[in-house]
């Protein structure tokens, strides 16, 4: 076993899918020689040659684009985005064309290609640099959306993301590059569209991913500390969602909060919450939470830990997942609502 | 680390600010002066583009009739521009791709496209009609300049693969002014790409003329600034069009690096069947170009040096009717749509949650069926 980092983790995933198939090319800004400004290509162009490892020109419209074009000709293009912000030029190309063309060729034409994005905060940059950009690409039919939360599974999906038929928007929780964990890749872990439960728990369940499945795991602890067992799952591919093991949990359980970096307005959290409510409603004892980021830009650094959900962001809404109140019939007089101006017989 | 220290030159990638011609608005062969290095295709060819440019032209009137009746969502006419399409088209080779946009039905009929395959997406269905692998032409793209980067990555990679398959990207006039052109031009020349964007500048982008679109001499002055050939050739002139295409992409493939060609010309008919040109364009502008019909123009010049004869004319035009008649009988019927296929291919296999929505959409059809039309 050695320890190994997310970020190399990565890497070795990136080394290795070049190694097994000759089609599959990387590429990007700052890819080549400087190993990527996270350094997840590190040492790639010298172990490949810039044919299959190079610096592109500084635009992601026209990386994402080129990568359509590479793969119609069945290339395997695994391109970097230096920064969940910076893939927004690349927005268009990903949602019209990218998530569109086996359908727009009715399957005529696959576009096998990946799209790495360094997402969400926590690492103290300035603006720009910290967005959670994930529901942008969930909402969006056609693409696969997934993201590791640890270190074997950054290498196993990622290997599984570039062997994917479909395109795939691969998103790596960029405060955990440097997180490492006792490893012997490579390594193969659950089918990348699953997910797995963390930590098992019969009292609630937490619904994370990415960065927030740590911090998740942390919580845990802590609460079991307060008497809560908390079922931790972590849910690894956003698009398409793994309703069956979510549900599965949170029948157990009968609670659930959902936690993520995001902005809760909108975001990625209220789908899960109402794909739990509707398939849950019978075994839920409580209202699905969400746990999540403001609802602002992303803050400044010196701020950013009232952004990101915390350890006790999350014991506060396990506390109001009302252990205490049983139903109780509101019997107080209903009030007639008023007529609506212009509006009644 | 390395970086060059080579002088840079623009000179021999600056286009003329008068369009390359090589037959004149009378039908006549112009003076060396206006054809910019470039001879006149031999009789073979000028015939090829004359027949495809009538085939094309009846081809796309009978798609505007079928879109007046109906039969057709929408049908964004090319009438005046078969130069460019055809043109352009018949330069290509057969490794070669194609990518066109919405007004370019008529390069695809050219390339041999199935024409009702062709339509399928302005019938108002979901998909492109066609598989883009059997004639190498990718699906009509309507986001502006967005497939040009996709000529780049294709082109770039079959280059790398020692092919020598090249591709001719269609835009138009206002496309020019999207950031993905820009993206695609530099793309294309940094990475020594074998791709030919052929701009229409039909002078319109919708309601909107050139002049409001850009500053630059002329459009193809845009390919200076990428280190890359400009080209300026009269769009109405298909001898001009194939000519210059032909050099483009012979050059292109032989490593000589990209090259952008405007091709002036112009739009007969509204933007699309549902535009109103009356509010923005005045009925002399259409007239002044109606004068200098690309097609009439090849006519006059196969006629004045004996190439062509009423009779073959006639054949043409037999031709032309003989595929709008099979368009329009077979585009008589509505298509058959199948709701089950819409979650066939958005994912290589139907994920867990588009397979419950099949089903439902599945089941209300039975219903449907069940309690006879329109009922649920
Ligand atoms: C990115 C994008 N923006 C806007 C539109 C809407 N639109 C469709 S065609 C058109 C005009 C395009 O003009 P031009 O590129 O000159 O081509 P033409 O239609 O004249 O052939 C516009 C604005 C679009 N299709 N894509």
């Amino acid at each position: 076993m050695a320890r190994v980092t997310l970020a190399q983790a990565l890497n070795q995933a990136l080394r290795d899918s070049l190694a097994a198939d000759p089609e599959v090319v990387v590429y990007g800004e700052d890819v080549g020689p400087l190993g990527g400004v996270f350094r997840v290509t590190d040492g790639l162009f010298a172990e490949f040659g810039e044919d299959r490892c190079f610096d592109s020109p500084l635009a992601e419209s026209g990386i994402a684009g080129t990568a359509v074009g590479m793969a119609m000709y069945g290339r395997r293009p695994v391109v970097e985005m230096q920064f969940d912000a910076f893939a927004y030029p690349a927005f268009q190309q990903v949602v019209s064309h990218v998530a569109k063309m086996r359908n727009r060729t009715r399957g005529n034409v696959e576009l096998p290609l990946v799209i790495r994005i360094p997402y969400g905060g926590g690492i103290g940059a300035v603006e720009h640099h910290g967005d959670s950009s994930e529901a942008y690409y969930a909402h969006t039919p056609g693409l696969r959306v997934v993201t590791p939360a640890t270190v074997a599974d950054g290498y196993s999906m990622l290997r599984e993301a570039v062997e994917s038929p479909d395109p795939v928007v691969f998103l790596e929780p960029k405060r955990r590059y440097w997180s490492s964990e006792d490893v012997e890749l490579p390594v193969r872990t659950a089918p990348m569209d699953r997910a797995v439960v963390r930590r098992e728990g019969g009292d609630l369940t937490v619904i994370a991913y990415g960065p927030t499945v740590d911090t998740a795991l942390l919580a845990a602890e802590a609460a079991a500390e307060e008497g809560y067992d908390a079922e931790v799952v972590d849910l690894r591919s956003l698009s398409p969602f793994d309703d069956e093991t979510v549900t599965a949990s949170v029948r157990r359980t009968g609670r659930a909060l959902v936690v993520h970096e995001a902005p809760g307005f909108a975001g990625y959290g209220g789908e899960v919450a109402a794909r739990v409510t509707e398939q849950c409603f019978h075994y839920l004892e409580a209202p699905v939470l969400r746990v999540c980021g403001l609802d602002i830009p992303y803050p400044p650094p010196h701020l950013e830990e009232h952004h990101l959900p915390g350890v006790d962001r999350i014991l506060d809404a396990i506390d109001r997942l009302q252990w205490e109140s049983a139903w109780v019939p509101d019997t107080r007089p209903v009030q007639a609502p008023q007529a609506r101006a212009g509006v009644g017989a | 680390m390395t970086t060059s220290d080579a002088p840079p030159v623009a000179a021999p990638f600056l286009p003329s600010l008068e369009p390359i011609r090589l037959i004149d608005e009378e039908g006549r062969r112009t003076a060396d002066s206006a054809r910019g290095g470039f001879d006149l295709p031999g009789p073979d060819t000028l015939l090829a583009l004359l027949r495809a440019m009538v085939v094309g032209r009846r081809f796309d009137a009978q798609a505007g009739a079928l879109a007046k009746q109906g039969r057709l969502a929408v049908y964004p006419s090319s009438r005046g521009q078969e130069a460019c399409q055809v043109g352009g088209v018949l330069a290509l080779a057969e490794q070669d791709w194609l990518f066109p946009t919405y007004r370019d039905c008529v390069s695809l009929v050219t390339r041999g496209v199935d024409p009702v395959e062709v339509l399928t997406l302005l019938r108002g269905d979901w998909h492109c009609g066609y598989d883009p692998k059997t004639h190498r032409c990718a699906p009509q793209c309507t986001p502006l300049a967005t497939n040009a980067s996709h000529a780049v990555g294709l082109t770039y990679a079959a280059r790398r693969k020692g092919s020598d398959t090249a591709a001719l990207v269609l835009m138009g006039d206002g496309a020019t002014s999207e950031g993905d052109a820009h993206e695609a031009y530099n793309f294309a020349a940094v990475w020594n790409a074998p791709v030919v964007f052929l701009v229409q500048n039909n002078q319109w982008a919708i309601s909107v003329p050139l002049h409001r679109q850009t500053a630059a001499p002329t459009l193809a002055h845009k390919a200076v600034g990428y280190g890359m050939r400009g080209y300026h050739v009269d769009g109405n002139d298909a001898a001009a069009v194939h000519a210059v295409v032909s050099r483009a992409l012979a050059a292109a493939r032989a490593g000589g690096g990209p090259a952008l060609i405007e091709a002036r010309t112009y739009r007969m008919e509204p933007h699309t069947n549902s535009d109103a040109p009356q509010r923005y364009r005045d009925d002399a502008e259409v007239e002044h170009w109606r004068r200098r019909d690309p097609l009439a123009r090849l006519e006059a010049l196969l006629r004045s040096e004996d190439r062509i004869d009423d009779a073959r004319m006639a054949e043409f035009g037999a031709r032309a009717d003989r595929l709008a008649e099979s368009v329009r009988e077979r585009l008589a019927r509505p298509p058959r749509r199948a709701a089950d296929e819409l979650f066939a291919h958005v994912y290589a296999e139907p994920t867990p949650q588009l397979r419950r929505q099949r089903e439902a959409v599945r089941a209300a059809r039975a219903r449907a069926d069940h309690v006879g039309n329109g009922g649920r």
